[in-house]
């Protein structure tokens, strides 16, 4: 069956001092091929770890990852990530950083080359080709990362909050970008975020995570991110479903948050 | 104990002492940097009427932006210099108007008043011949005139003092009791010297008269040669070497010592900095060497290094080797420890294998850190290499200085020092345009 499992993953860090945090307690969770499911849950609820466990930076204490019915163990270039900001190399100009995947995998230029280009027209950087990443802008720098990811043809893309270093308008016009892509492509994506919004906009499915120790809490299939393909999002955001999912959703992080603060005030 | 406290007071008192001598020298200065800035607020004004963007800011204080260096300023300031320096060496660059009071240079008179034992006085002229170091005026033709007391020459050459035996061809001596009471009418003893205008006369313990030409305010060019000998010191140098050395050869030896020794310290530094920073057992390896060794100067291991290696090139180029090691070793470590762990990620997932990463990813990122590195580096080495050579060296530009400064050859040395310090400039800037052009992305992140 194609597609990712996440099987009963368990992360717990032991920290110099003896104790212990446990960041994710038995996630389990199944994406078919190219379904699109967006994260959110409270700071420090584990998004980042079941990420960078996904993507093999990190080994689970117990549970597995499997791709395509492997497990996947390590990083591979099966599964592309995208991070906040900062990960582009910036020795390399912008067509040597969307080619570094095919290039590390020692491809010639010849079988690269067309599709990097046809990459660079999709995410809107025609224009600079030629230029450094750093002369560019912070959302230009988002879609050569973007780019770069898809140069390298993965089945899982996992965005660590990719918007989150942006300004409001270059976000809202981003996250079309995500839609877009998602649906010519059909790779399955993982999406944490820190916006309500984001999440509901964007997310087929949307997962909420409760902290300590990091579970899921709540999931959600929504029918947002459909109806956005090829839409003004500001549209979609108008529907009457789409407000009382975000009251609701906020609500419920808004008091985990608050839990989480009331404890802290406890044991200080 | 507390006698190295009271010495080491004393030393403090002292430097008290030299520091607030020197004040009058220091606000002078200070107004002059004042003076200059109305000055040139004026002249700017009349030039540019027109306001630029930074005119338009109204918080300009506080805002590192907005402080740039003025390049007027720069000029005027290194201008100033100059003609501080040749105002104080009379050189011939600048005008008669500008030089500071000189020496006193040609011939004058003074009397002296003689009072023998039983109390009669006589007057008698001294004329008194000065001149430039090198020059040998004619002593003038005097009548001796009348009188107990004869008239004397003397001549001096400037900057030096003579003794007057003024009684020489006097009808009465010391030796019979007679002394000098006056010098021009004033009174004259052992404690109070008189000042004529042009020369300043001290009575000695034999009695005899102490002669010393004004001095004005110009420095003897032993101590600090003019600007316009030193440049042409700089041509004969250059042309016919000093000592038998060409000033090429002294230049290549110093800059071949620096070069060879940072090269060797670079290609051993930056992969001992690279294991370090790569490998838990190679960081605990060389850590607490190079935590031990980076604070030790260089120049501390000179002694050991002319006891093991002497004072051929091996030695030198040694101690430039270990100057430029550590640190190019530590600037290699932050380098690859630098690496932002997400770029890691990001290129592992891209598909690269380690030795990829490496090349692609932690070589690269690390150049910045090495560029500063090299840049320190070079810094120290040559500064080691001239101190080097100032110990023990054949050839050299520190070697030239310092065999220059046994003959009192002070144009020289300060010729030297000027070189020193363009070469020591020129090879940053060097570095710096090295650093522009192959890692651009310094500092842009
Ligand atoms: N390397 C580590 N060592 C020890 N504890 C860790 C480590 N990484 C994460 N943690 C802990 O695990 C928990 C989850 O962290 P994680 O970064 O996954 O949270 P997050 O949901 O991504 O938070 P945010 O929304 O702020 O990014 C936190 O309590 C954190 O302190
Ligand atoms: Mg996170």
């Amino acid at each position: 069956m194609p597609g990712l499992q996440i099987q009963n993953i368990s992360m717990r860090f032991d920290l110099p001092n003896g104790s212990h945090v446990q960041a994710l307690q038995d996630v389990s969770l199944d994406l078919k091929q190219g379904e699109l499911l967006s994260v959110l849950g409270p700071s420090g609820c584990g998004k980042t770890t079941l990420l960078n466990i996904v993507a093999g930076f990190l080994a689970p204490t117990e549970g597995s990852i499997i791709l395509n019915d492997q497990p996947a163990i390590g990083p591979d270039a099966e599964r592309g990530m995208v991070f906040q900001q900062g990960a582009l190399f910036e020795w390399m100009g912008v067509r040597e950083n969307v080619s570094f995947g095919p290039r590390m995998a020692g491809k010639r230029a010849s079988e690269w080359a067309e599709n990097v280009d046809h990459l660079l027209d999709v995410v809107g950087l025609q224009d600079f080709k030629e230029k450094m990443v750093y002369e560019l802008s912070g959302g230009m720098q988002q879609r050569v990362a973007l780019a770069r990811c898809l140069a390298n043809d993965p089945d899982v893309i996992l965005m660590d909050e990719p918007l989150g270093a942006l300004d409001a308008l270059t976000r809202e016009k981003m996250q079309g970008l995500v839609l877009k892509l998602w649906k010519e492509t059909g790779k399955t994506i993982i999406l944490i975020t820190h916006s309500v919004e984001e999440a509901l906009l964007l997310g087929e499915r949307l997962l909420v995570m409760a902290p300590r120790p990091g579970r899921i809490h709540k999931e959600y299939r929504l029918p947002f991110a459909d109806m956005g393909v090829g839409k003004d999002l500001r549209e979609v955001k108008k529907e009457p479903d789409f407000g009382e999912r975000r009251e609701e959703i906020l609500g419920m992080i808004w008091d985990m948050e608050e839990e989480i603060m009331g404890r802290t005030e406890e044991s200080a | 104990m507390g006698q190295i406290i009271s010495d080491l007071s004393g030393e403090l008192a002292q430097l008290f002492v030299s520091i607030l001598s020197a004040l009058p020298a220091i606000i002078g200065y200070l107004a002059l940097i004042f003076l200059f800035l109305f000055l040139w607020g004026i002249v700017k004004k009349r030039l540019t009427p027109t306001q630029d963007y930074t005119s338009l800011k109204t918080v300009t204080f506080g805002d590192e932006s907005t402080v740039v260096s003025d390049k007027a300023a720069s000029i005027i300031s290194v201008v100033l210099i100059f003609v501080i320096w040749g105002a104080f060496t009379g050189t011939s660059w600048l005008p008669n108007f500008l030089h500071a009071p000189g020496p006193f240079i040609g011939q004058d008179t003074f009397t002296y008043t003689v009072e023998t034992e039983d109390g009669t006085r006589d007057d008698a002229t001294v004329t008194l011949v000065s001149h430039r170091a090198g020059e040998l005026p004619e002593t003038p033709e005097i009548t001796p005139g009348d009188g107990i007391a004869k008239d004397d020459v003397i001549v001096v050459q400037a900057y030096r003092t003579k003794l007057l035996s003024w009684d020489a061809n006097d009808d009465v001596t010391r030796s019979e009791g007679a002394k000098i009471v006056a010098i021009d009418g004033r009174e004259i003893t052992r404690e109070t010297d008189v000042e004529t205008g042009f020369a300043r006369v001290a009575l000695t313990d034999k009695g005899t008269l102490n002669i010393e030409p004004g001095k004005g305010w110009q420095m003897e060019s032993i101590w600090l040669p003019a600007p316009d000998s030193v440049v042409s010191r700089l041509m004969s140098v250059s042309r016919d070497g000093y000592q038998n050395v060409t000033l090429a050869e002294h230049l290549s030896y110093s800059l071949f010592r620096v070069i060879v020794g940072f090269f060797l310290g670079a290609l051993i530094g930056i992969p001992m900095g690279y294991a370090m920073g790569l490998s838990n057992w190679f960081r605990g390896w060389f850590d607490p060497i190079v935590e031990f060794m980076r604070p030790v100067p260089p120049l501390a291991l000179i002694p050991l290094v002319i006891i093991w290696a002497g004072i051929g090139e091996q030695g030198k180029i040694i101690l430039i080797f270990l100057a430029a090691l550590w640190i190019m070793a530590i600037a290699a470590r932050s380098g690859v420890s630098g690496v932002a762990i997400t770029k890691v990620h990001a290129a592992y997932s891209l598909g690269a294998s380690k030795m990829q990463i490496m090349r692609h990813v932690i070589v690269p990122n690390s150049l910045p850190e090495i560029f500063t590195g090299a840049r320190v580096a070079m810094g120290v080495c040559w500064g080691t290499v001239v101190a080097a050579e100032l110990v023990a060296a054949e050839k050299g530009i520190g070697k030239m200085i310092v065999a220059a400064s046994k003959f009192q050859d002070t144009d020289i040395v300060l010729m030297g020092i000027i070189l020193i310090g363009i070469i020591g400039f020129g090879i940053d800037v060097l570095m710096r345009m090295a650093e522009k052009w192959l890692v651009p992305w310094k500092g842009r992140v």
